[in-house]
């Protein structure tokens, strides 16, 4: 599923919190990519090239930690590379391991159903996250999922969860004939240009009083 | 209060579902409804808490249930919340003897006819991952072994969870709750669609969604998913 945001305009905030996520978690490197319906993918921002061709290790080999992110719709968490990657991955698991990798961790970029790609985190030494690391990375890896979709302000932890908000977005798609990822930044989009809260609209939605049609 | 029969019966399917490739949405919703029964309460519910010590609803037995614990996360009141907080059941017979604790959700609960709630801690080791919640129209007391029967059955939504008794991998548990709160979000998005498309409320539309899996014997976060991704649809009525 592509996301609705013009990707190149997209890099440079991608690329940003690739190398402000490196500095706050102290470890190797980020890098993030994104997945599409197809199958093709790629690589579009890494906190640096190490990282980048790491990343890009996982399409050359078609196997790694980022395509069981998508495919299981949450986090991989690999602290131990050597031990826990050989079986699952073994082409991946020993060229990262030669380039310098011994701990990888990947967060999909997920609303639901709709995923636009994968932010992977590079450890130079094996070990787990802390409990504050890992609450960085995910923190990223929403702002990430956020910026992909419509570049537009982040949705706040308060609201981020609630459910009206997707049973509004699965309307709208019905509605407008489109898919999660358009219907979610049509909501966005259409919330900022009326000063109101993205639940607010949602609400608005289930109550039938507004499907966005009219814009 | 207990009855054992049906208790057995419980644990005995509870035994039968938990196995690999299970749906952990439509297991907490099962046993949401198996806990009312076995209780005989008037409804169940059931929420777990992200890594930032967030909790989301997850499961109901009634809308009744869903719609009391959306409320104590909304307003940030609530003894499912405190059990959370304290990792501690939380048992109240009479609610009307809590309006200072809880002014709003007490009010709300009264509108909703519910008088007694009991929450208990979902816990592995010294972590709290959420609360499974009691509620009661009348003012009840559960006695020591119901309270002992109780938290067994939140023990149990707990192992399904993290989907192994010995949990040897801290990231096991992240990698499941994550899982499963993305998987409540496909279904929240399935459920806009049904509606949308059918022309009915979001809840009917989930009791739509969760017939045809059964019927089909799908996964309940799969169909799901296949509604939005639009591979499957969900037929109006099931003749």
């Amino acid at each position: 599923m592509a996301p609705p945001q013009d990707v190149p305009s997209a890099v440079p905030a991608i690329q940003d919190l690739c190398r402000e996520l490196t500095e706050r978690l102290g470890l190797l490197g980020v890098a993030v990519n994104l997945t599409s319906g197809h199958g093709s993918a790629g690589v579009i921002a890494a906190s640096d090239d190490r990282c980048r061709r790491l990343d890009e290790l996982q399409f050359s080999t078609g196997e790694g930690p980022c395509y069981d992110a998508v495919q299981w719709s949450r986090p991989v968490l690999t602290p131990d590379l050597a031990n826990e990657g050989t079986a699952r991955w073994p082409g991946y698991t020993s060229t990262a391991l030669a380039g310098g990798v011994e701990a990888v961790f990947a967060f999909p970029l997920q609303v639901g159903a709709m995923c636009l790609g994968v932010m992977d985190v590079y450890g130079a030494q094996s070990g787990s996250l802390t409990d504050e690391q890992l609450g960085s990375a995910l923190t990223y890896a929403r702002r990430a999922t956020e910026i992909l979709l419509d570049g537009g302000p982040g949705l706040g932890d308060a609201i981020a969860h609630r459910a009206e908000i997707y049973q509004a977005q699965g309307m709208v798609m019905v509605a407008r004939g489109e898919g999660a990822a358009a219907a979610l930044a049509r909501m966005r989009a259409h919330a900022f240009a009326h000063d109101l809260s993205l639940l607010t609209l949602a609400l608005q939605i289930l109550a039938g009083h507004e499907l966005l049609e009219d814009e | 209060m207990i009855s054992t029969q049906r208790l057995s019966r419980v644990f005995v399917e509870v035994a039968d579902t938990l196995v690999a490739d299970f749906d952990l949405i439509e297991f907490l919703h099962n046993l949401a409804d198996h806990t009312a029964a076995v209780s005989d309460a008037a409804s169940v519910g059931l929420m777990l808490a992200d890594e930032h010590g967030k909790l989301h609803y997850m499961a109901a037995s009634t809308e009744g249930a869903k719609h009391l614990e959306l409320f104590q996360l909304q307003h940030a009141e609530g003894p499912c919340l405190d059990c959370y907080r304290t990792g501690q059941p939380v048992t109240i017979s009479d609610l009307t003897a809590e309006e200072a604790r809880w002014p709003a959700f007490t009010s709300r609960a009264r509108e909703a006819g519910v008088r007694s709630v009991h929450a208990f801690p979902m816990r592995l080791r010294d972590r709290v991952l959420g609360a499974l919640n009691v509620f009661d129209e009348d003012p009840v007391s559960f006695r020591p072994e119901d309270v002992k029967v109780v938290q067994a059955l939140a023990d149990i939504a707990t192992i399904a969870i993290i989907q192994e008794r010995a949990i040897s991998r801290a990231e096991t548990l992240t990698e499941q709750l994550q899982g499963a709160l993305n998987s409540r979000i496909v279904i929240e998005q399935a459920k806009g669609m049904i509606a949308q498309r059918q022309g009915v409320d979001v809840d009917t539309a989930f009791d739509r969604l969760r017939e045809h899996a059964r019927r089909g014997q799908v996964r309940l976060a799969e169909l799901a998913r296949a509604v939005v991704d639009g591979t499957a649809d969900v037929p109006a009525s099931e003749g």
